[in-house]
């Protein structure tokens, strides 16, 4: 049997890379995979905790992330796709028209 | 036996992530995120979520993962038309802050290894079968599951609003 550490650990280090990927890159899209890879780590988390209380309900929550998941990977593509339309990059450092 | 096979796919799933912020091109990052993926899939099953280790290579590998290689085919970006990472000031704040979230959680995750549940209860065989989580879908979670087809609704509407394409011309950039 492995040890709940072990998972949590690796949920962590996945959280981690996550969170570099999104403060270090400049392609949109890298950084909206990124976050997938952020819920990913917390969807980790969810399971081995699920496990180690015998608690199934921690797979609902994670069910429940899949949609979230899916709406935001699609509502931030189409922006994605929207901002490529208008300025033709997706790089954001180029992206200041809120800066004023 | 167990732990090899943990220890492989967890090796694999951290690599790949790394992998996925040190590529330049984001059709190989898209690429490494389905490799993490599917290892956490192998991890989920080893942690008997069967339904959800399914969910995760149908729903994530299959058709969120599809969605992002479509719209990098989509966009078909220039190569080298930028540099990948942002200003050194800000990639090596980055990089710290990354290292010091994965020592917090991981000094955190240390109280759950010395604490009496580091074995874990043994689980009857239909623990993360569809019809227990089914069950519970449509019974204590019934709220928050029908919720989350609303939210499903908004995000196509959404989308639609967002990625249709315009007829008039945009109106002008230079409004500030």
């Amino acid at each position: 049997m492995i040890p709940l550490s072990h998972y949590l650990l690796v949920s962590a280090v996945l959280f981690g890379l996550g969170t570099i990927g999104v403060v270090i890159s400049r392609n949109l899209i890298t950084i909206l995979m990124s976050v997938e890879l952020m819920l990913n780590a917390a969807n980790l988390a969810l399971i081995s905790f699920a496990r180690w209380h015998a608690d199934p309900g921690g797979h609902v929550f994670v069910f429940i992330i899949f949609v979230v998941a899916a709406a935001e990977a699609t509502v931030g593509l189409a922006l994605v796709i929207a901002i490529f339309r208008r300025k033709n990059t997706v790089d954001v450092d180029g992206l200041n028209i809120l800066k004023g | 036996m167990d732990l090899v096979v943990f220890w492989i796919a967890a090796g694999v799933a951290v690599a790949a992530a790394v992998n996925l912020i040190l590529q330049t091109k984001p059709i190989n990052s898209v690429l490494s995120l389905v490799v993490v993926l599917f290892a956490l899939a192998v991890l989920y099953l080893q942690l008997s979520a069967e339904f959800v280790a399914v969910l995760q290579i149908i729903i994530y590998a299959g058709a969120i993962m599809v969605l992002f290689l479509f719209v990098v085919m989509l966009l078909n970006l220039k190569k080298d038309e930028f540099s990948a990472y942002r200003k050194p000031l800000l990639r090596s704040f980055g990089v710290l802050l990354g290292g010091i979230l994965i020592i917090e959680i991981s000094l955190i995750c240390r109280a759950f290894a010395t604490s009496d549940a580091a074995e874990g209860p043994v689980v009857v065989g239909e623990f993360g079968s569809v019809g227990q989580i089914g069950r519970l879908l449509f019974e204590d979670y019934l709220l928050p599951f029908e919720l989350t087809s609303i939210l499903l609704l908004i995000a196509v509407a959404g989308v639609l609003i967002l990625a249709t394409k315009r007829t008039e011309p945009p109106p002008p950039e230079e409004h500030s």
